[in-house]
């Protein structure tokens, strides 16, 4: 099974720190928690696993081979990094057509993902229409075009109703649960606590913790108040 | 993959698909108003007709062939030599005054010895002549010309051997040089072969003080002494390609010959060569691609910067980690969807055009079937160029707008203010060789030749660069552009150059863009008002 291995990266954009040898492994059949402060270096580390920022230093490898080298990337790595970045005037079908396209994949996978993700009905409407929330799901589901055995969400709970917050729990825990690797940066301790079987904490561009949630809520009681503690003191790098 | 993937990219996007599917609409839409407004008619003496179809020759081009051929049957190889000189004629009422007839000879009367596929005007020949003022030519398939040396007065010989036509020039009558050797392929065993004269229009050029100038014809006749004519023997009198109309003049000096005293007098009037004013040029069908051309900039523009709005190059580099190929994958799919788009309109437009013209009486010039070729074509590869220079240029600036400005002025601009004078005729020439506008010289469907009388200027619609080197000025922008915008994708992908980004949704593209745009305006606002400019990493990471 696929594993994401974080490996010593670091990045200065000019004088400012952003990543200061983020070190972490995320193994598969659980999900993986991603937090920190904002400016911890979260969503740099996460583009620089999918090659969209380059380190200075260091290696992002998924399944052994950085992403830049795989013929067909999302079938190895799906990843939800902006629920926005799509073009408001095709709808989300075919935004998800013109992607399986890129990966070699059949039509029939984007009507499966929809169908997945709940929008079966939505998916003809053009996606400038969306809510943040169907936007959420309609960049889960170009995460899961390629039945990818990695998998990075970036905030994926925000803009999600109660019944879609719910729903994306279940959808993460099962994913993983069938044996893939799922990163999940959030902010949402208490999502992340019934969810997560392991956290890796950052701040300043570096990991503080990198534990299983059992043992830190057996240490602090609960994940909030672990990452509090962990956090104390670590602000942005702003 | 990735092609068919910006393939369904291009078509997903309804306003796209409208805008090119407006490309052959509005090409077809204007030509058929152009065509249904378009009406010619001529004068034959005093009445009104419809204008003659004028000959073609053998290649299929609409030519002028007017002359007086004093001829007889050349049955084989064989040869004719002259001595010719005395070359005078009639210019009808020229400048300044353009009040009287007056005696002279225009740059380009000709008279001299020709062999000829019959006396058909559009027959094959060749020829060796006097000029007016441009001495000793031999001429062939009316657009060849080959110079002499400058005498005003000339023994001249044209040999025929096989299909090998050859003129020779002597100032003595015993020492000959060749001047040229020509083919003349298809010419059959019997052609005719003799003496010939004629006299194209006198133009002058009028220079207007607000621009563009004003062409004035008039109507010239020259004549010509032959003596020592060898072989000698029985004439026949053929008036090539005159119509029955008589001038004033005409009606008491008509073309013709007199002899007298072992000197043959002929006297004619016309031009040899490729027809440029009576009829329209094929590619003026096609004038509607300047207006189709508006709604495939803006798509192409769009299909260039929509990457860089909403971060979809974030989503277009995760599922397609390579810019290079990423980059030639949607300029090829963009340049063949343009160019698709643009042979329908063309292949629409030119038929249904020619055919109301045709139906309007309009003439419409024929040229060889290898030229209307390249203007479809050629038209067609200009609306690609055109759309990749814009994407090109969208993608490099990662705006639209600017993007659909700068294209359309440097595209567009040139070709219209060159030929609506509003520049200088000297600033249009250059304009038309260095900005892609040059590229509608693949348009031009009637090439300009040296020993053409009329006036072929940059005004009179002809391009200064050859249709193909033209259609490369737009290629290399084009290129330039596209080359630009991979190379900034490909520079933003790696590490040295990135500005900061340290926010959460920072955007590798977007950071780049917002510091190249903030930091002259920053630079500006310190000189004028003094304040120090605060630093790009606290603006960038802000």
């Amino acid at each position: 099974m696929a594993t994401i291995e974080v490996n010593g990266l670091r990045k200065r954009y000019g004088a400012a720190v952003a990543l200061d040898g983020m070190t972490f492994t995320v193994r598969p059949g659980h999900v993986t928690g991603f937090v920190g402060p904002n400016g911890a270096g979260k969503s740099t580390t996460l583009r620089t696993i999918i090659g969209l920022d380059r380190p200075d230093a260091g290696t992002a490898i998924i399944g052994g081979r950085r992403y830049a080298e795989l013929a067909h990337p999302m079938r190895h790595c799906g990843a939800l990094l902006d629920p926005h970045a799509l073009h408001p005037a095709r709808s989300g079908r075919n935004h998800l057509l013109w992607l399986a396209a890129s990966q070699g994949l059949p039509a029939r996978r984007a009507d499966e993902v929809l169908g997945l993700t709940g929008l079966a009905d939505a998916g003809r409407r053009a996606a400038g229409g969306y809510s943040l929330g169907m936007r959420q799901r309609l960049g889960v589901a170009a995460a899961l075009l390629g039945d990818p055995p990695v998998l990075l969400l970036d905030e994926p709970f925000n803009g999600l109703d109660p019944a879609g917050i719910v729903w994306m729990r279940g959808l993460l825990r099962d994913l993983a649960a069938e044996g893939r690797s799922v990163l999940v940066s959030s902010h949402l301790m208490s999502e992340l606590q019934d969810m997560a079987g392991h956290v890796v904490v950052a701040g300043h561009g570096r990991v503080i913790a990198d534990a299983g949630v059992d043992d830190l809520i057996g240490e602090y009681a609960s994940l909030e108040a672990a990452y509090l503690e962990l956090t104390a003191g670590v602000g942005g790098i702003r | 993959m990735i092609l068919r993937a910006e393939w369904l990219k291009l078509c997903t996007v309804r306003g796209w698909m409208a805008g090119l599917a407006a490309v052959p609409l509005i090409m077809v839409a204007l030509g058929v108003l152009f065509a249904s407004g378009s009406t010619m008619s001529c004068m034959d003496g005093t009445r009104e007709v419809d204008c003659p179809a004028p000959p073609a020759d053998s290649s299929g081009r609409s030519v002028q062939d007017r002359l007086t051929f004093v001829n007889r049957e050349l049955d084989g190889d064989g040869s004719i030599t002259a001595k010719v000189g005395g070359l005078d004629g009639t210019i009808t009422y020229p400048p300044p005054n353009h009040d009287e007839i007056v005696r002279g000879v225009v740059p380009w009367a000709k008279a001299g010895l020709m062999i000829k596929d019959g006396t058909g005007p559009g027959a094959d020949y060749a020829a060796v002549m006097l000029t007016g003022t441009h001495g000793v030519r031999m001429q062939s398939a009316f657009t060849r010309d080959k110079a002499g040396p400058p005498l005003r007065e000339a023994w001249l010989r044209l040999t025929r051997h096989g299909d090998e036509i050859t003129g020779y020039v002597s100032d003595n009558g015993a020492d000959y040089q060749k001047i040229d050797s020509v083919r003349l392929d298809g010419l059959p065993a019997t052609a005719r072969i003799g003496l010939f004269v004629t006299s194209p229009s006198g133009y002058t050029v009028d220079e207007r003080a607000e621009g563009g100038h004003a062409v004035s014809a008039r109507w010239t006749q020259a004549t010509a002494e032959f003596s020592r004519i060898s072989p000698g023997g029985a004439w026949t009198d053929s008036l090539v390609g005159y119509s029955d109309y008589r001038t004033t003049w005409e009606q008491t000096h008509p073309p013709g010959y007199t002899e007298s005293g072992g000197v043959i007098t002929v006297a004619g009037s016309g031009e040899i060569g490729p027809d440029s004013e009576n009829g329209l040029a094929i590619e003026r069908t096609l004038t509607g691609a300047f207006a189709a051309l508006l709604p495939l900039l803006v798509v192409a523009a769009l299909c260039g910067s929509a990457e860089f709005r909403h971060g979809m190059i974030r989503t277009t580099l995760a599922a397609i980690p390579r810019p290079l190929r990423l980059s030639a994958a949607k300029a090829a799919v963009i340049g063949a969807a343009a160019l698709v788009t643009g042979l329908v309109a063309v292949a629409v437009t030119m038929p249904v055009t020619v055919g109301m013209l045709r139906s309007h009486a309009v003439v419409v010039l024929a040229a060889p079937w290898p030229t209307v070729l390249r203007v479809a074509i050629g038209t067609a590869v200009l609306l690609s160029l055109a759309a990749l220079f814009a994407y090109g240029l969208a993608s490099l600036l990662r705006r639209a707008v600017p993007a659909i400005v700068i294209t359309t002025v440097l595209v567009l601009a040139p070709p219209i203010l060159a030929a609506t004078s509003v520049l200088p005729a000297t600033a249009g020439v250059w304009l038309l060789r260095l900005t892609p506008g040059a590229a509608f010289a693949i348009q031009q469907s009637l090439p300009s030749y040296p020993q053409a009388s009329r006036p072929q200027t940059v005004l009179d619609g002809y391009y200064p660069l050859s249709p193909w080197a033209g259609l490369g000025v737009l290629a290399l922008y084009a290129l330039a552009a596209l080359t630009a915008a991979t190379w900034r994708l490909h520079r933003d992908m790696t590490p040295s150059s990135q500005p900061a980004a340290s926010s959460e949704r920072g955007a590798t593209s977007e950071r780049g863009a917002s510091s190249e745009r903030g930091n002259p305006s920053e630079r500006a606002a310190s000189s004028e008002g003094g304040v120090r400019p605060r630093g790009s990493l606290r603006q960038d990471s802000a």
